[in-house]
């Protein structure tokens, strides 16, 4: 059992949808974001091509914030849900310097944020708020341990990469291409 | 009993309607807290109240939910809904923000004369009414109830409409017609007998070929159509953009055109020559359904690929290919109607020859291409019939705009600058949901027509730039507040909406519902609204189609199927009667030709801009809509000001930088009131300029919309209107940069 994530860029419009959904849905204080779009052009005009995705944390396996966490703050669940525990949390920010993809903060209570997977919502079935919000639906979420989720058959049947890969943490976050 | 002003000023509303009023319910000063002191604890939630989003015009309905102390946590879209599918736009998701804004008007505010300054006064709902009741019977007394208008948009107007006809007068105007669709509705009816309505009866989820011809879907949130668009990518749909700018569904796109502007209409007419010339037309429909065939084929012999090339800068053999490739898909093609499209003046002709291109195509009645919707028939409330009016809008326009079957907001305006020809000029504007400072182009002359009148009242939540020149502004309560008319709009089956609110309103804000009520009993015609509550008028209506108030305060959404088996008629090529003047699909518009217009779309040449000016084209942002969200906090934190895009040629010869702060100036001289960041990108063609709409305000009471970027409508003084329908065109305007703060140019 591992939780993933599969964000199809060839439908992702970077409309943000997925950025507030998520705000309201964790109360993530407005100024603050666990999810954000990247926007990357190449090219010259009139020969262009452009990427938008949707970026988070990414739920490493080997994730370099929870071995680094002095006080076990960071850990990981057992669906291979990486989370934040707020109360042992000392705001020390080892975890920010190591996460490769900035996908971290510091909380204006003191503690370091970062996305859930909105563990609440998957406890109870449901998908992330940013998956289930996208009108373009290209945020999939699921088991990639199952080979017969939509997840693992996406990646099994389409073009795909992973972000900064050589940093060798295993994301668990793929996009396809 | 109160003075008219003589020269009327624009007030900033400032420090006002903070008082007393503000804060008084205690639920509410936790909800504010709500925004600022986020609750740690997601997911619990009470209780889901139905909802239509009113953050734009598409009326997507959903859940309003609330926290466990009752209050409104987050909005979700509903899953019986078409509109929806149950997934919200960024807009939408973000419309909690209307409800949390503490800019928001707040009590009913007069104007009124302060030791020989004017300023706004707080006043009771009461004062208000009569305020206004006494000046529209002068206004009628004096030249007639018909000099009184509405504009309005947004859901709130349906009663303001119902008690401006009962009052006596038929002008009501939407700038959504003549500065926005109209149009196409136009272009469209000409040709097909129909109009393309709203939502708009694509059926882009089924189609193979999409075709966009500046219309830039995914930045307009136009959420089933966006939605449906990711639904065609995922079945293999081909897209081609036409578009100046490569925007983000030019980079989805098999083939991005980027076309010289204004140009438009010369590419169309090429495709329409390569389609009739290499036999790619759908010839079976053609020959069942269309009329002018031959007329069509001899008008558009010249125009080749390489008569096109000439204007457009589209080179030949994309325009051959891309020709093919809409035919190897036909009849699931759609060339795309638009929405806003009021661009050059000659925008009727322009859509009607996008609507030739679906009837070669044989799109038009075809799965994959536009479908027969259907709506419920909704019963309006029983009530005395309305007054005749002796006038309307149009009489002063003689033997002008003669296809505009909807009243211009834009037309209201100019006959409201007083004309010896005129009969009357308009003396009285109700402006409700719309800020016309920004939505009519021209605003010298916008404010000309202002200074005219005799009452303004401006029915809005939020104080835009309208509502400093009102005579009363009446505060709305946001739509998470309030109940409002049932939606029900043409789709693929029958469907309505329920709004409910979801909190009391804050502050002293009501809906529009009592507005135009309490109004009526002012002005002696409550018969007009015969029930108590607004709640007992929505249970007769919804009781009237075999529902009921605590049915949809229920579910939401009521689908009702369809009536007919006819989602696309032209199928198998079945009998069908069009209601046009020869029951044919029109290629020969016989309806343009009876009123004087060319019944054949023909190219016009647009002014080019001048050395060192650069065409100004203006879009959208996925996370606003227009200058309605501009203040949002939600949405804001998304997006808080707009940016000049510039071709990085462009920014070498001015020495343009990223972030860069620059004035700019149009071609009749008028200098933005703000500055803009620069934003050097290939994304845009070295002859134009391009930034998000909606932005640009100057009203400090609007505290994180106040001066972030500069607004476009200030900048378009040219318009080109369309001699069809009076269509604003807003895209002939040009603009040059300015590096250093202007000398008492910013005002």
């Amino acid at each position: 059992m591992r939780y993933a994530m599969v964000i199809d860029t060839k439908k992702c419009v970077g409309c943000s949808d997925c950025v507030v959904a998520c705000q309201i849905e964790n109360n993530v204080p407005i100024g603050y974001c666990r999810d954000w779009i990247v926007e990357v052009t190449t090219g010259t005009y009139p020969n262009l091509s452009m990427e938008l995705r949707s970026e988070r944390c990414n739920h490493c396996s080997n994730a370099p914030c929870v071995r680094c966490c002095p006080t076990t703050a960071s850990h990981i669940t057992d669906g291979g849900i990486v989370l934040v525990d707020e109360k042992n949390c000392i705001g020390c920010k080892a975890c920010i310097a190591a996460c490769p993809y900035d996908t971290r903060f510091i909380h204006p209570e003191g503690h370091v944020d970062k996305c859930t997977f909105c563990n609440h919502r998957v406890e109870k079935g449901e998908d992330p708020a940013c998956a289930a919000v996208c009108p373009t639906k290209c945020i999939y979420f699921g088991d990639i341990d199952d080979p017969n989720s939509k997840i693992s058959k996406l990646i099994k049947t389409r073009k795909w990469k992973t972000l900064i890969p050589e940093a060798g943490t295993e994301p668990n976050i793929y996009y396809l291409i | 009993m109160t003075k008219i002003f003589n020269r009327r000023e624009f007030i900033k509303i400032s420090g006002i309607g903070l008082g007393g009023l503000a804060l008084a319910n205690p639920i509410f000063n936790k909800a504010l807290g709500a925004v600022l002191v986020p609750d740690k604890i997601p997911g619990i939630y009470s209780k889901r109240i139905p909802t239509i989003c009113e953050v734009c015009f598409w009326k997507c309905a959903g859940w309003t939910h609330l926290n466990k102390d009752g209050e409104i946590w987050k909005l979700t879209g509903n899953s019986d809904d078409p509109h929806s599918n149950g997934r919200l736009c960024p807009r939408g998701t973000g419309g909690v923000g209307m409800h949390y804004d503490n800019d928001r008007l707040k009590t009913p505010l007069i104007r009124t004369d302060k030791r020989g300054k004017q300023v706004f006064r707080e006043a009771t709902w009461d004062e208000a009414f009569d305020y206004i009741a006494e000046k529209m019977q002068i206004i009628a007394a004096e030249h007639g109830p018909e000099c009184v208008a509405l504009f309005t948009h947004g859901s709130g107007g349906k009663y303001f409409t119902r008690l401006l006809k009962a009052f006596g007068s038929p002008n009501v105007a939407a700038p959504s017609f003549s500065q926005c669709r109209g149009p196409r509705e136009v272009g469209f009816f000409a040709t097909y007998g129909e109009g393309v309505e709203s939502p708009g009866r694509l059926d882009i989820r089924d189609t193979k070929c999409l075709v966009l011809i500046g219309s830039h879907l995914g930045e307009n949130m136009h959420n089933g159509q966006v939605q449906e668009m990711s639904d065609a990518i995922d079945k293999g749909a081909l897209i081609i953009t036409v578009d100046p700018r490569f925007s983000t569904v030019a980079s989805k796109s098999k083939f991005w055109l980027p076309i010289k502007p204004a140009t438009d209409m010369a590419l169309l007419l090429s495709w329409i020559h390569v389609l009739i010339n290499e036999k790619l037309y759908d010839r079976d429909y053609v020959e069942k359904y269309t009329f002018g065939f031959d007329e069509l084929k001899a008008h558009v012999a010249n125009f080749t690929p390489e008569w096109a090339y000439g204007i457009t800068t589209i080179k030949p053999h994309v325009i051959r290919a891309t020709a093919r490739e809409m035919a190897n898909a036909s009849p699931s093609v759609i060339v795309h109607p638009g929405r806003h499209v009021t661009w050059y003046g000659d925008d009727t002709q322009r859509t009607r020859s996008i609507a030739i291109l679906n009837a070669l195509l044989g799109a038009w009645g075809r799965r994959g291409g536009f479908y027969y919707p259907e709506k419920v028939s909704v019963p309006d409330i029983p009530h005395a019939p309305y007054p005749k009016p002796n006038r309307s809008w149009k009489d002063a326009f003689p033997g002008k705009y003669k296809l505009a079957n909807l009243a211009l907001a834009s037309g209201i305006c100019d006959a409201t600058i007083p004309n010896a020809k005129n009969d009357c000029s308009f003396k009285g504007w109700i402006v409700n949901g719309t800020n016309l400072i920004s939505t009519i182009p021209n605003q010298k002359n916008t404010l000309e027509a202002i200074q005219n009148l005799d009452l303004l009242v401006v029915v809005d939540t939020m104080p835009m730039e309208i509502a400093g020149y009102a005579d009363v502004i009446l505060p709305e309560c946001t739509y998470l507040e309030r109940y409002d008319t049932i939606r029900n709009s043409p789709h693929r089956e029958r469907t309505i909406a329920l709004r409910a609110p979801a909190a009391k309103p804050r502050w002293n804000t009501k809906p529009a519902w009592w507005m135009a009520k309490e109004l009526s009993k002012k002005l002696n015609l409550e018969s007009y609204f015969p029930y108590d509550t607004q709640a007992e008028e929505l249970d007769w209506q919804l009781k009237q189609i075999g529902s009921s108030l605590e049915e949809m305060e229920k579910i939401g959404v009521k689908n009702f199927g369809r009536e007919y088996d006819d989602l696309f008629p032209m199928e198998d090529l079945a009998d069908f009667e069009f209601n046009t003047n020869t029951g044919k699909i029109e290629l020969y518009s016989t309806s343009l030709e009876d009123e004087g217009y060319d019944p054949l779309p023909k190219y016009t040449k647009h002014e080019d801009p001048p050395e060192g000016y650069y065409r100004l084209i203006y879009g959208r942002a996925p996370m606003h809509t227009f200058s309605r969200t501009a203040n949002n906090p939600n949405l804001t934190d998304l997006m808080d000001e707009n940016f000049v895009w510039v071709n990085p040629k462009v920014a070498k010869e001015w020495d343009l930088r990223n972030n860069q702060e620059v004035w700019l100036e149009n071609q009749d001289g008028i200098i933005s009131s703000n500055s803009i960041k620069v934003r050097v990108t290939e994304r845009i063609r070295y002859d134009s300029v391009y930034m998000v709409h909606g932005f640009g305000h100057t009203q400090k009471q609007l505290s994180r919309a106040n001066k972030k970027g500069v607004s476009d409508s200030e900048l378009i003084t040219k318009v080109l209107v369309d001699p069809e329908m009076g269509g604003t065109g807003m895209r002939g305007n040009f603009v040059t940069f300015l590096t250093e703060e202007p000398m008492g140019g910013a005002v």
